[in-house]
């Protein structure tokens, strides 16, 4: 790890402000992620920029009947929020199904969109990886990618990112509010904010240097049954291998509605809109999720160790279905 | 060192009967308040913080290395490299005899611009603060000149040798009868080949040490298993006496066999503490105990099994291709138990080795048998389904009545005994034999089986013991408590020998200056320390006879009788009874000591004349989800005859802490060898995966009544160990029973079970 100023920000417009005066500061909130990397030297930045105590640490009705969720929120309180148990209770589960409680006592609602891929590779400083080090090659491609993406992958990269909550927050259609140095505030639709790597897998989402994360607005919760399912080798504290967040409306035998987003399966959280328009009208059957599931799948590529992804996405899918509509 | 404190008043302070009891651990307490002070915890005046730099290829030389910017950073006060480490001896050849130089050998680090392996150390940075060591690390540049090397044990199985002997120093091979033909001609075959894969022990605490030089005397405090290894391996590499170094290690957070020897850690900070005449304290971080503490070498198991139609066994084989290391060679014994533990006419075990550039694979967990029961026990029971018989009934066919290769009677063996009163307890009748029809919902439901065996050691070992004016016994002995209790039995030990409560008895461990035991290692502790330590208290009470008997200040003089007895804190001596304390008082103000040892194993004739394993049975239920192949744990019972329980406390703990490893094994540990570099790709523990709280069940262990007068004179056997052997091949093969699907490559993670799941309608 190398030596960095650090500095307590007083305010959203002062901290962003205060990172985008040096090309090489950073926002640091509960540090879970962004810690690991420094003391490996993945992550160096100069300055650190603590948003951890800036008052982003509420969740409050919006008049449109949603919720706002203030950036510094941890992964923990918003679990436990009666009003998300209730009201987005699969966003509940995927907080839940994520690391470990200590962790989520920690982390916060901006830094675990944030949070950056775990290949391994990625991890030793000594590997190729076009992520860490534009141009070196990516040693995932031919090597061990068991954990890696099927879909929207590239020669460049295949990683995946890796959250939990954010798959929740993706079938939701979450919007993310930024602040950036001058003021200015925008808001970016949750499945806009991470690239697809194509040929530059290092610029990972749409912020601006200094643009900060201020809240995560969850429009009212969509009619139907909310459920996340994750596929992990072990039964906690393991990131997923595939994992389904899917909401679906019935009305008689047939489903009006779905929305499904996917983890582990790519460099973002992936909404499978082809898979939801193949449901809408549907009658919900075992044949209807099985069409589904392959339609979400249809353009999967495997690398080799990450090939059983594509069945076993199929299948979860498949599955999560027919729990959100047997329960619905 | 050592305070052992132990606890205060018990409900009922008992003398006689106290080994055995459920105690809590001494010291429990002491860990709970964060007052037992760890190696990387133990602070002197002036210590100076190292951070290992490790090598970014695994096989090559170092073509030059740029310290200047790190040896100018803030508070850096040695960048030692190759150039100009202290002189060390030279690492020795490739090829050593496997026991015993290779406790004792030489460690050199940095003393050769050759990268052996991945990670090897190629330059220690000392500051005044961690932290400032380890930015300055970050900016020594190296170029090396990088070599092809090998890392693909399945691509080089061809160009295998046979070692001169395994581990523990068995034979390589053994043969009796003819095999092949037996195998050729049987009705009833299993033919089967099995994987397993590296693994890392992961202790908790990690590789840590604080060197301080006083004179020209050095004192290391680390965590080690077995003081006088680190004590000798110390003093060959720094090439002064081994009188002139003293270890330290009173607490060490897990071993699991990777603290047996000294490693990286050890030997720079002893040397930097030499260069800079001050203390100085490196830890090994967590990514770099992967390449440099150890692991468990990959393998490829061919099983093959031939019976009569009867299910008897004709034919046992069990093949062996591990890795090991070009430089230094390590061969697990993971064959050895088979020669043991069936009976059979014709038999054959063989090891063989592919050196890879990879470090040195050292002793985990039940080496020898973790593997190789794994990969055993599930052709036990692919045998048995083919056979239509019950795998209890098929072990039951083929209990040898003597040790089926060397001929001698077995000291003590439960097998069949655990076998049955599992089956009982597990409810095993409601297994159902064929397999994939046990459906819970979407859960596959599968019961699953194995035997357990572990050899029992003993190491030579010396226990001191003093009793003094106020009755207070103190036990000093090298031996360690690697978190598995050895403070609380050998207390228990001497409680009851001296017939004194437990708060009288202070045991002091893990110091070189006490006397020389066998550490912890081998699951031999206990009962070598232990035997020790009981010779010497029979040696203070005799001492305390005899003056009792001459005494003229003795209440006991002239009692004229033989039968004397320690209890209840008094002595009695025929028909006359008296304090200890108050007799010590009288007659000896100064007190008493006394030693005691006992053998190592190998070398008594007890040993040589009875064959002596720990033996026991394991039982897995397991739930596999239809749709994505999740395993998961639903109970585990483990029935163990391992002689006589010391403490049914810390044994229960030893057999549950195996059964997770077993679980661990079967589903989810796993360190991948990238072939292209030679590196442990998932070098943390995020990404090694042990089993979490959620992924161990309810497990249940019952000690079968056993006393085995032949392993030693406690009648207790070693049980560390036993609870690893076979747990996994109980869990693989409750896999098998829920699903149908053998999955011969270990860990079974969903992927491999997944493409022959069939879909079932929802
Ligand atoms: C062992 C382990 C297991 C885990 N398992 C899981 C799992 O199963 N599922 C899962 O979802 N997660 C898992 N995690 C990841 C965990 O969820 C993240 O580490 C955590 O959410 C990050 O939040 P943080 O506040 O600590 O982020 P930090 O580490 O503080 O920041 C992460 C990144 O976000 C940036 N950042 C933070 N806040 C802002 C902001 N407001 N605006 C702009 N940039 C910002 C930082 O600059 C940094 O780059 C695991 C982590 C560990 C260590
Ligand atoms: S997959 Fe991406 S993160 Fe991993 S090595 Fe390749 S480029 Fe790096």
């Amino acid at each position: 790890m190398q030596s960095f100023t650090y500095e307590r920000a007083a305010s959203a417009e002062q901290a962003a402000a205060a990172v985008a005066a040096q090309p090489d500061a950073k926002f640091i909130s509960g540090g879970t992620n962004l810690l690991d990397l420094m003391k490996l030297e993945i992550e160096r930045p100069a300055h650190l920029v603590d948003i951890s105590r800036l008052p982003l640490d509420r969740i409050e009705e919006t008049a449109a009947g949603g919720l706002r969720v203030g950036a510094q929120v941890r992964n923990s309180d918003l679990a436990a929020d009666p009003r998300v148990r209730s009201r987005y209770p699969m966003l509940t589960q995927a907080l839940l199904a994520g690391a470990s409680g200590q962790i989520r006592n920690k982390a916060s609602t901006s830094g675990n969109l944030l949070q950056r891929t775990r290949c391994p590779y990625f991890y030793d400083r000594n590997m190729p990886c076009n992520k860490r080090e534009q141009g070196s090659g990516c040693a995932a491609l031919q090597g061990f990618n068991r954990t890696h993406a099927v879909l929207g992958a590239s020669e460049a990269c295949i990683a995946v990112h890796p959250s939990d909550m954010a798959v929740a927050m993706a079938g939701l259609d979450a919007r993310i509010e930024t602040i950036s140095p001058g003021g200015e505030t925008r808001t970016i639709p949750i499945g806009d904010l991470h690239r697809l790597p194509e040929a530059t897998p290092h610029v990972e989402t749409v912020l601006g240097h200094g643009e900060m994360i201020a809240a995560v607005t969850l429009p009212p919760p969509p009619p139907g049954r909310q459920v996340y399912r994750k596929v992990r080798d072990r039964a906690s504290y393991a990131f997923a291998l595939v994992s389904v967040a899917a909401i679906v409306e019935k009305s008689g035998d047939r489903i009006r509605s779905a929305r499904i987003a996917m983890g582990g399966v790519a460099a973002r959280p992936w909404r499978a809109t082809e898979a939801e328009r193949t449901l809408a009208g549907a009658v919900a059957s075992d044949g209807a999720f099985t069409d589904a599931a392959e339609a979400a799948l249809a353009g999967a590529v495997g690398h080799g160790g990450n090939d059983f992804k594509i069945p076993l996405a199929k299948r979860t899918m498949r599955h999560t279905l027919a729990a959100a509509v047997e329960s619905a | 060192m050592t305070e052992t404190k132990t606890s205060g008043n018990r409900s009922r302070e008992t003398r006689i009967g106290v080994i055995g009891r459920p105690i809590d651990r001494i010291d429990g307490p002491l860990k709970v308040r964060g007052d037992a002070t760890y190696a990387y915890e133990t602070t002197l005046e002036g210590t100076a913080f190292g951070y290992i730099l490790g090598a970014a290829v695994a096989k090559g030389r170092i073509a030059e290395i740029d310290t200047g910017e790190a040896e100018r950073a803030p508070a850096v006060l040695l960048v030692m490299t190759h150039r100009n480490a202290p002189a060390q001896p030279d690492f020795g050849p490739a090829v050593t005899p496997t026991v015993p130089e290779v406790f004792t050998r030489a460690r050199p680090a940095l003393n050769s611009e050759r990268v052996r392996y991945y990670d090897e150390p190629v330059a220690l940075v000392v500051a005044e603060t961690f932290e400032a060591a380890r930015a300055a690390a970050g900016l020594i540049k190296v170029r090396y000149d990088e070599e092809p090397g090998l890392y693909d044990l399945p691509a080089h199985v061809a160009d295998a040798y046979a070692p001169k002997r395994t581990n523990a120093g068995f034979e390589t091979d053994s043969v009796i009868g003819d095999f092949e033909s037996a195998f050729a001609a049987a009705p009833v075959k299993v033919d089967a080949t099995y994987r397993t894969p590296f693994e890392h022990h992961n202790p908790m605490e990690p590789h840590a040490t604080l060197a301080a030089w006083s004179g020209n005397e050095l004192t290391i405090h680390t965590s080690a298993q077995t003081l006088a290894n680190f004590r000798a391996g110390v003093a060959s590499t720094l090439r002064i006496p081994p009188e002139r170094v003293r270890i330290v290690s009173p607490f060490i957070g897990g071993g699991f066999g990777s603290k047996l020897i000294a490693h990286a850690d050890t030997i720079l900070a002893a040397l930097a503490a030499q260069v800079l005449q001050r203390p100085v304290k490196i830890a090994l971080t967590r990514q770099q105990m992967f390449a440099n503490a150890g692991h468990r070498a990959e393998m490829i198991q061919q099983v093959r099994l031939s019976t009569d139609t009867d299910g008897r066994l004709t034919g046992i084989a069990h093949d062996v291709w591990s890795a090991t290391s070009s430089f230094e060679e390590y061969c697990e014994q993971t064959a050895v138990f088979a020669r043991s533990l069936y009976a059979a006419p014709n038999r054959v075990t063989r090891h063989r080795l592919i050196p890879l550039d990879i470090n040195r694979g050292e002793w985990m967990r039940s080496p020898g048998e973790a593997p190789g029961m794994l990969a055993f026990e599930c052709a036990m029971d692919e045998l048995a389904e083919r056979l239509g018989l019950d795998p209890i009934e098929l072990r039951i066919r083929n209990e040898p009545v003597q040790d089926p290769e060397r001929g001698v009677p077995f000291s003590t063996r439960n097998l069949v005994a655990c076998m049955e009163e599992g089956a009982r307890r597990f409810g095993w009748e409601r297994r159902n034999p064929t397999p994939g029809r046990a459906r819970e919902g979407r859960k596959l439901i599968g019961y699953g089986m194995a035997a357990a065996i572990r050899p029992n050691y003993i190491g030579a070992a010396t226990a001191r013991v003093a009793i003094d004016r106020d009755g207070r016994v103190t036990a000093r002995l090298d031996m360690t408590d690697i978190g598995t209790g050895s403070y609380t039995i050998l207390t228990q030990i001497a409680a009851e020998s001296l017939g004194l409560p437990i708060s009288s008895i202070k045991v002091e461990l893990g110091d070189s200056r006490f006397p020389r035991t066998a550490g912890s290692g081998g699951s031999w502790g206990a009962a070598s320390a232990g035997s020790a330590l009981h010779n010497a208290c029979n040696a203070l009470k005799q001492r305390i006879l005899e003056a009792a008997a001459s005494s003229e200040a003795s209440p006991l003089r002239g009692a004229g009788a033989t039968d004397a007895s320690f209890a209840d804190g008094e002595v009695r001596l025929g028909q006359r009874s008296t304090s200890l304390a108050d007799l010590i008082r009288r007659i000896a103000p100064d007190g008493f000591e006394a030693e005691g040892s006992v053998a190592a194993g190998a070398a008594t004739q007890s040993y040589k004349a009875y064959s002596q394993h720990s033996y026991g049975a394991h039982f897995a239920e397991v739930a596999v989800d239809c749709d994505t192949g999740e395993i998961r744990m639903r109970r585990m019972l483990a029935v163990m005859g391992a002689g006589r329980i010391l403490n049914a406390k810390t044994a229960r703990s030893q057999i549950i802490g195996g059964m997770t490893w077993g679980i661990g094994a079967a589903l989810m540990e796993q360190t991948v060898l990238d072939p292209r570099y030679g590196h442990f790709v998932n070098h943390d523990l995020a990404e090694y995966h042990v089993p979490t709280n959620g992924d161990v069940p309810e497990m249940e262990v019952v000690f079968l009544e056993e006393h085995d007068d032949k392993a030693n004179p406690l009648g207790a056997k070693g049980l560390g160990e036993l609870g690893v052997c076979g747990a996994g091949a109980a869990v693989a093969n409750a896999i098998y029973n829920a699903t149908g699907v053998r999955v011969r490559e270990f860990p079974i993670t969903l992927d491999k079970l997944l493409p022959a799941l069939p879909v079932i309608a929802i």
